[in-house]
């Protein structure tokens, strides 16, 4: 659990470090990242970065979707077809006033409003859409964007 | 002209500033500096804490309380001092609330030393005791302790400094600099030693939450010491909270009533706010301490590890927030040494003889920095060491 932990934190720590700090031998840390990989608790390696502070065009937004759910399947079928799309960030099932939470990331508000009205609002048993853009982000998987990264701790013994 | 020679305080004249001062003043000409000088958490205070403060404040709870603190606090103290460390203090008469564990310690140094009273303090330690001390009127007794003691105080060095004037023995682990505790069995020698002599103890325990491995152990809670110890305790390193200025002092009543007295006509009382805040981090803030000491832990393993891969000799520390390297063998001096990964490579770390001249060929690195800090701050040091390699 801890290299997980820490991982989530910082995928660059190497398996020596890891080993070092949860108190493990470096072959330890190695199987069981292998094990966590091949059991798919790990999924992936990626890098956290700021768009906004680069030459990129980029846009996203936040889809509500309300789906009628189908016999047997539930919403797992249509929740499956979505994410085949490249466009599709992540979706979600969610407890409350609709279902699906759909995240989408295009170039342009026009390229993703096009993909809401051709692609998501056509599907069969999809009843609603609501279409929330996303304007600033201060915070995302656990970093905080633009942080005055300033120790003001004072210099005492 | 006031000629201010003549005019101040002699007894404070003659006090010593701290050495790190002019340290400290190069490290703030140099810029872009990856700083491990730091001797507080890089944690913030929790949030359930911080709101409980806040909402003492809305509620205008801005008066000064009782002069030895809340007893709701006072009770809260006890209780704790009970569950972790079996201790038994009356929160009635027996616990004062103090700005800090400076104040306490202050406190308990100036309610038994008598003028030309002997304390040991074994050294290195933090820096404030040989300075009170003189401040009462005391006589400090530095006693060494050393690397291959992993900085513990043995028992041959303890009865060594022992005279007839010996009146107080500071008792500083888990130890800042060197990250030493005392087992059990140690205290115990200790204690024995002492057992059927006068000398009294001051226990600075304020790093007692952060150990690494085993429990701390309190001096006061061996058999029969209780009744010759003076505790010191607080919320800054535990529950990160330096800022909230929160310490507090335990002992038997008798010295407590001289203790009380002291800090009724010096301070008044700890502030308010920070009292609401305390009383908060000891019914709630367990889970706090387990985190963060968990995440001291790896920082503690990696930056051992990291050192002794660079070749630097380095002291395994069982307590508080600091590693200890040997660096003696560059043929430099303490200072010199830390001065220069100052300049050259942008580092800053303590020179031991910050913590007086037995610091000589060591250096505090705190690790109180995030793990990603603290492995930009080894490559440099890495490089440096090879630089200077003999």
């Amino acid at each position: 659990m801890d290299i997980l932990k820490l991982l989530e934190t910082n995928s660059k720590l190497t398996p020596s470090q890891l080993a070092v700090m949860c108190d493990m031998s470096v072959e330890a840390v190695n199987s069981k990242i292998k094990e966590y990989e091949e059991k798919g608790i790990i999924l992936g390696y990626k890098t956290i970065i700021d768009w906004d502070k680069t030459e990129r065009e980029y846009v996203s937004a936040m889809i509500e979707l309300k789906v009628a759910p189908q016999k047997d399947l539930g919403f797992d079928r249509i929740a499956e077809r979505i994410c085949l799309h490249p466009e599709v960030q992540s979706v979600s099932l969610m407890s409350g006033g609709y279902d699906l939470l759909v995240v989408i990331e295009g170039k342009t508000m026009r390229e993703v409003s096009n993909f809401v009205f051709n692609r998501l609002a056509t599907m069969d048993g999809v009843v609603s859409t609501a279409t929330h853009f996303m304007l600033r982000k201060y915070k995302d998987k656990g970093v905080i964007y633009n942080s005055d990264e300033e120790d003001k701790r004072g210099n005492i013994l | 002209m006031i000629d201010y020679n003549k005019i101040l305080s002699e007894r404070t004249v003659k006090l010593q500033p701290s050495g790190i001062r002019k340290f400290f003043e190069i490290l703030d000409e140099v810029k872009g500096v990856i700083s491990l000088t730091v001797g507080q958490p890089d944690f913030v205070t929790p949030w359930h804490i911080r709101e409980v403060a806040m909402r003492s404040l809305e509620d205008g709870e801005t008066y000064y309380t009782a002069n030895n603190g809340m007893i709701g606090l006072r009770t809260e103290i006890s209780k704790y001092l009970e569950r972790k460390f079996e201790l038994s203090y009356d929160p009635k008469n027996e616990v004062i609330v103090t700005i800090g564990g400076s104040e306490a310690i202050d406190l308990g140094i100036r309610a038994l030393v008598n003028p030309g009273d002997e304390v040991i303090i074994p050294v290195p330690s933090f820096v404030c005791y040989g300075p009170m001390t003189e401040l009462a009127c005391g006589k400090p007794v530095f006693v060494n302790t050393y690397e291959k003691d992993k900085f513990k105080l043995t028992p041959e060095a303890l009865k060594a400094a022992i005279t007839d004037k010996t009146k107080l023995l500071i008792l500083p682990f888990p130890n800042n600099p060197t990250g030493a505790i005392m087992t059990r069995e140690e205290l115990t020698e200790i204690a024995d030693i002492i057992r059927d002599t006068a000398i009294m103890v001051l226990s600075d325990e304020i790093y007692a939450e952060l150990t690494y491995g085993r429990k701390h152990v309190s001096f006061a809670s061996l058999p029969g010491m209780r009744e010759r110890t003076i505790v010191v305790n607080g919320f800054s390193k535990a529950y990160a909270m330096t800022g909230w200025r929160m310490g507090y002092v335990a002992a038997p009543h008798e010295i407590c009533e001289q203790m009380h007295k002291i800090h009724q006509y010096c301070i008044m009382c700890a502030p308010t706010t920070s009292q609401f805040a305390a009383i908060e981090a000891l019914k709630n803030g367990d889970p706090d301490i387990a985190e963060m000491t968990a995440e001291y832990n790896r920082r503690r393993r990696l930056i051992v590890d990291g050192l002794r891969k660079i070749g630097l000799s380095c002291f395994e520390p069982e307590g508080a927030f600091y590693v200890y390297p040997n660096i003696s063998g560059f043929g430099m001096t303490s200072n010199e040494f830390c001065e220069r990964l100052l300049r050259e490579e942008k580092v800053a770390i303590v020179p031991g003889t910050a913590f007086g001249e037995c610091g000589e060929g060591f250096a505090r690195i705190s690790y109180a920095y995030s793990v990603k800090h603290i492995n930009t701050a080894l490559e440099k040091i890495e490089k440096f060491v090879n630089k200077y390699k003999k």
